[in-house]
Formats: C-alpha cells, structure tokens, sequence
C-alpha cells in the first residue's frame, strides 16, 4: 500500500486509533471535571483516584462476585457514585464557600489516601482483566487493523459525552445546572434544593471516572497507579478547552489524545509532553481556554 | 412606631414580621424590623440607602440565613426555613440585580423556575403583559435591554404560581415608559388579587401602586403612611428619605 506523508497507513492510523482511545478516556475524565467545576467550583483532583476505584470495582465484582465486564459496567459507577456523595456530604460541603485551593488541598489529599490503601493491599503491580469475549477480536479495514474493544470504547465514551452534553444544554435540568454555576442562591431561591443537585452532580461526575476505569480496565492493568499517570494529562485537557466548559471537555479531550497519536508517528520524541506544549500555548493566547468563557 | 401597631385581623394577614432581626457576619442589619401585609395588598417598604429594606426582602425569601425574630406566613415562622422551601410555599422575590442568567435564553429563563403552586401565569398572558419577551426567546438573557431583564425577571417568578411576590427596586435605572408599564403590571397583578411587597426609592411611583409604606431606617419600621395619606405627610416624607 503507498505511504502516506512518508508513513505505512497501518502505522499512522494505529496511531490515530490510539490517541482517539487516548482522547476518549481525556474527554470522559476532563467531562467529569468540568462538571464538578462548573458547579461546585472545586477543582476535583480525587478524579484519577476514582477513576482508578472504577476499575477496581469491575475487578472486584468479577473476583468475588462472579459478575463480569457488562454488570460493571453498569454497578461501578453506581458504586463510585455513591462514594463520591458521601464524600461531598461529608467532606466537600464544608470547603464549598472556600478559595479553590482548600478544595485542591483536600482532594489531592483524598488521592493520596484512597490510592495509599489500594497499593497497600494490592502493590503497585496491576491486575489482570480481560476483554469481555462479544468485543474480542477485530476487524482489517484494509488500511488498518481495529480491535473492536477498542472501537467501543471510542463508540462509548462518545455516547456518554454527547449525552451529557445533550442533557447539559438542552434540557430542564440542564438549565438548572447552568443556572446554579451562575448564581445558586437565586436557583435556590426559586424552589429548587441546590444542595441535593450539588451533591448529585458531585455523583454524577465521579460516576463518569469510574465509568472511564470500567473501560480503561481491558485495555490498561487494574492498578493503584493509573489514575495518578492519568490526571494531569486530563487537567492540562481541562485548562484547554477552558474550566467548566463541557462542549470544550469533549472536543478538545478527543483532539489532544489525536494530537498525542500523531505525534508519536512524527515526532515520538515529544509526545509526551506536546499536550503541555498546546496548553502553553493556547493560555497564552486565550487564558479562558477554547471555550471558556472570560472571567 | 405606626406600623408595629397596625392592627390587621389575622384571617386578613398574610404576611406578619415581628421583630426581624438580621446579620451579615458581624454586621447587624436588620434591628427589630416589624410590619404586616393584608391578603392582596401592595404594601412598600420606603427608606435611603443601607436602610434594611433590600435585607428585610432577602430575609422573608430565606436568603440571608442569619436572622432571628418571626416571619409568619401560612401559619408558619418562616426563620428557620430555607429558601427553597420558603418558595414552594408560594413566596417569589424578584431582586434588585435581576438576576437573569448569562448561560440561558430568554425561554431558559422564564422556564427555569418550577411551578411551586397551581395557576402559574400561563407564556400567552405573559406575552399579553410583555409583548417585548415574545419577540426576543431565543436571545441570551443579558442581551436584553435593562427594562426588557427587568419584565423577563418579574415574568420568571409569576410563572411560578407565587401569589406572595417581594419585587426589590424594579423601576431603578428604567425609562419612564417602561416605568409605566412596570406600574400598569403591579396593579393588574394586585387586582387578581397578588399580595406586593415593593422596595423602592422613587416615592411617586410607589404612591400610584401601593395601599401603605412603611418607612425604614437603620434596619426597622419608623413609620406607616396609608397611600391616601400621603398627600398631606409629603414633608415627613421627604424629611425620611433625604430628597
């Protein structure tokens, strides 16, 4: 087949298949951040924490439980999720009226914890979970060969992304989401329980980590470690696309993790650190990020 | 003290603040505030600047959660009640800044409010009352002229089915046309029998809406004035308000 820029076509579009993967897991995790900061105004660093507690759950629900990829899938966020509320009850509703960074101090704090206990039980070495045997495989497109795991996994997080964002914009409770990010005294005021949609939507968005854990758990090792390895790619995603911003959560996750793939074909050297190289650049530009809005 | 005195029936009451007192963190606002509103009656709370009439307002709708005394309403002190509660129980405010929300369409905003009570104002009267916000739905909120927010805000808490409404200074900075057609609302709304509790500054318009003012100073009621008095008291009005 002819190459393409100097390239074999398998290895460039491998390479944009796995930054896509890459993207989908930066666009579910930034989503979940934007979320969180939209409304509570803290800036949740627990998030690769439990995103790493998702896929530990999936391992634990097929370990001791017998239940397999599907009912995590679906059990792992419900379970972070309510973790998540708990720690909102407890913990974060205290620092609510308090400078970002009381929550930034508390949330680091909470990762370190919560990835403490699963390296003292497990170590550091990851834990094996296989790909559920509907989505083994794959298929030769001819230019390129897909995993279909991994096609789901794009296929996935788009639908939850858009989703989100559908029920985020378009949508009664959506609107009270965005009006509670302006002025939750006022949404309050007109008979809505903003603490309890606080509290949900602290849910919510933990829910999503564990979700990303859930699909990252195949692909990656179940290990104390991985949320950790994740986070500041995922809050370099997050200034990016602007803080707070859903729709800049979801394109700019996809195209860095694209960006990130493209740039082990042409330049491997730099593809570690070319996502900070974009970040540096668009706050120099544009402090607010692609889509944020100026304060 | 006129207004503490005021008797009113309690059947006839729908309203009664008794010895309202308020703080912002250290700062003590509100000093025994008291006044009552009769069912359907427009009453304004009149005073300078930093008087305690804007808190009093915050007060009833639960939004400064620092204050003691009694607020009864429906046979309930509403003191220890937030917010939201307190406006499920058919008591909207429409504050001084607007309050229209950035992020949402002018349909966003009017919608945004559930219906606490049955009878919200349907969109088509809405429309009737301010033809201007039928013509501008899919604008952002804040994109609107400061008359055009300010119809928008009293229309958001009229779909509610609130029948108790604190409208905070709704005629500041506002052209006198628009004045007119805030003033032609607030009797329509009193004679369908809405019950008003309106901050102001400007005295003349407040004397073409309302049934009494209560004077505010340093965080309580000084003085009640019925409107048809206020004819002949225009020098102790004038003496209160400083103009």
């Amino acid at each position: 087949m002819t190459e393409l820029l100097g390239i074999p076509p398998q290895v460039l579009f491998g390479q944009v298949l796995l930054g896509l993967i890459n993207g989908a897991f930066y666009a579910v995790l930034s989503l979940g951040l934007a979320v969180i900061f939209g409304l509570l105004n803290i800036i949740n660093f627990a998030h690769g924490a439990l995103y790493m507690t998702g896929a530990f759950v999936a391992w634990f629900l097929l370990s001791y439980l017998g239940l397999g990829y599907w009912w995590a899938l679906l059990l792992s966020p419900v379970i972070v999720g309510a973790l998540g509320m708990v720690l909102e009850r407890t913990l974060l509703k205290r620092i609510a009226n308090l400078d970002h960074l009381y929550g930034l101090l508390l949330t680091f704090g909470l990762a370190l914890i919560i990835q403490g206990l699963f390296r003292n039980y497990f170590g550091s070495s990851g834990q094996p979970y296989q790909i559920p045997p509907l989505l083994a495989g794959g298929h030769n497109l001819g230019f390129m060969f897909l995993p279909n795991y991994r096609a789901w996994v794009v296929a996935a997080s788009l639908v939850v992304c858009l989703g989100t964002w559908f029920v985020i914009e378009r949508t009664k409770l959506g609107s009270y989401l965005r009006a509670a990010t302006e002025n939750p005294v006022m949404v309050q005021a007109f008979g809505i329980d903003v603490p309890r949609m606080v509290t949900l939507t602290y849910g919510f968005g933990v829910a999503l980590a564990a979700f990303a854990g859930v699909l990252a758990a195949p692909i990656y090792q179940v290990s104390p470690q991985m949320g950790a390895d994740l986070i500041i790619v995922v809050f370099a995603v997050v200034v990016i696309g602007g803080m707070g911003s859903i729709l800049g959560s979801i394109v700019t996750g996809f195209g860095l993790g694209i960006v990130e793939g493209l740039t082990k074909v042409f330049y491997p050297e730099a593809s570690s650190t070319v996502i900070f190289i974009v970040m540096a650049i668009v706050l120099l530009i544009k402090p607010a990020g692609l889509f944020g809005r100026a304060a | 003290m006129a207004a503490a005195a005021s008797p009113i029936p309690s059947a006839q009451r729908a309203l009664e603040v008794r010895d309202l007192h308020a703080w912002y963190g250290e700062s003590h606002v509100l000093h025994g505030m008291a006044f009552d509103v009769r069912e359907g009656e427009v009453v304004t709370l009149l005073g300078r600047n930093g008087a305690g009439k804007t808190t009093t307002l915050k007060s009833i709708m639960g939004i400064v959660r620092q204050r003691q005394g009694e607020i009864l309403f429906g046979g309930q002190n509403l003191v220890s009640l937030s917010s939201n509660k307190i406006a499920r129980m058919g008591i909207a405010l429409c504050p001084e800044e607007r309050a229209i929300f950035a992020s949402l369409n002018v349909r966003e905003n009017l919608l945004l409010p559930p219906e606490v009570r049955e009878g919200g104002m349907r969109l088509e009267t809405i429309f009737e009352l301010f033809p201007n916000l039928a013509e501008r739905l899919a604008s952002q909120g804040t994109k609107l002229s400061g008359g055009e927010q300010q119809m928008l805000a009293i229309a958001r808490i009229l779909r509610t089915g609130a029948r108790f409404l604190l409208l905070d200074e709704p005629t500041e900075g506002l052209a006198p046309v628009i004045v007119q057609q805030i003033g032609r609302t607030i009797r329509r709304l009193k004679s369908e029998g809405f019950t008003i509790v309106l901050v102001e500054q400007n005295f003349r318009f407040a004397a073409t809406v309302a049934d009494r003012h209560f004077i505010v100073e340093h965080g309580q009621v000084v003085d009640m004035i019925p409107n048809d008095e206020i004819g002949h008291r225009q020098d102790t009005l004038h003496e209160y308000l400083g103009v």
